[in-house]
């Protein structure tokens, strides 16, 4: 933890600490709304640690609460997480070995990737990653289990624009590589699939979608 | 609520699929060397995903749109961060545009 502490550059360490404070703040919100949708405080508690992946909860808890089967739920929420595989490949070593590994995967999301992505060498991208990881394992479950205890006291927190705040983090994130001519041509490629698949298809789809997409008319070896 | 054991079942499958996503990238990684250029592609991957989720974040809810507010203070940030501001100064900046254009009755 030390090691982490000191590798990061204090301004890293900042937005890393921010991140993790909207993080808490969706957590609240996402607790709330479970409570609300007729769940036990148990669900958003268990869902926050184990599966810790905000999207694929959010859809979860919204086709469950809607009468739908827990199961197909849950199918729905692996299709949102498929993009973990690919963020895994994307990374170099940050995990380590043994049970550093299984908690290090455990930690992987966008967030945490995003950062990892956007550091220059593998000793602070792996600081990086461990230290967003680490901050969402205790903020995104800290935040859903206090929501699901104030229920309805938490305000609906889309009106502070918080809802702009997880899009923005990431965009922050990766505008350094999107400077990359054919990087940002096969980021817009893909994110106009992405937007144009929304409508049809299954939440998660559209992103593998887009990639696949932008693969196909960039060209893996233009990306190289 | 819905029958508890299935409920328990579903978290059980969600949680267990998700770790084996976030396993299979890292595994992969440590086996097989990559030459540079590959490492560059997925690291493009990765970069082409993120957009995809930024846009499909800002821009809609559900399978529909999300209407100005948020696009707007996305976009905000957005340009802020091209032009090189601080990320505390993105991310307030896209709250808080999103939060007044509310204020404002934007939907």
């Amino acid at each position: 933890m030390g090691s982490i502490y000191r590798t990061l550059a204090g301004g890293v360490r900042r937005d890393i600490a921010l991140t993790c404070l909207a993080v808490w703040f969706i957590g609240l919100s996402y607790g709330a709304i479970a409570v609300a949708s007729g769940f036990p405080l148990w669900v958003p508690a268990a869902q926050s640690v184990l599966v810790l992946a905000g999207a694929s909860e959010f859809l979860f808890i919204g086709i469950v609460g809607a009468g739908g089967s827990p199961i197909a739920a849950a199918l729905a929420g692996l299709l949102v997480n498929a993009r973990h595989l690919p963020y895994g490949l994307a990374l170099p070593d940050v995990t380590g070995q043994g049970w550093r590994r299984m908690l290090g995967s455990h930690v992987m999301n966008d967030e945490s990737v995003a950062f990892a992505l956007a550091q220059d060498d593998l000793p602070r991208k792996r600081a990086a990653y461990w230290a967003c990881g680490l901050g969402v394992l205790i903020c995104w479950p800290g935040g859903a289990i206090m929501g699901a205890l104030a229920g309805s006291f938490v305000r609906d927190t889309n009106a502070f624009g918080l809802d702009a705040m997880f899009p923005a983090v990431l965009l922050a994130l990766i505008v350094p590589a999107l400077r990359d001519r054919v990087t940002l041509r096969a980021a817009l490629a893909g994110a106009v699939i992405a937007l144009a698949a929304t409508p049809f298809l299954p939440a998660g789809l559209p992103v593998l979608l887009g990639l696949a997409g932008a693969l196909a008319l960039i060209g893996g070896r233009a990306l190289a | 609520m819905k029958d508890t054991t299935l409920v328990v079942a579903g978290i059980i499958t969600l949680s267990a699929g998700t770790l084996a996503f976030r396993l299979a990238g890292p595994a992969l990684r440590q086996r097989v060397a990559f030459p540079p250029w590959a490492e560059h592609l997925l690291e493009a991957a990765a970069v082409v995903m993120l957009t995809a989720l930024v846009a499909i974040t800002a821009l809609t809810k559900g399978h529909g749109f999300a209407g100005l507010a948020r696009p707007a203070g996305v976009l905000a940030g957005g340009v802020l961060a091209w032009r090189k501001a601080p990320f505390l100064v993105v991310v307030i900046a896209a709250a808080g545009t999103t939060a007044v254009l509310r204020l404002l009755g934007l939907p």
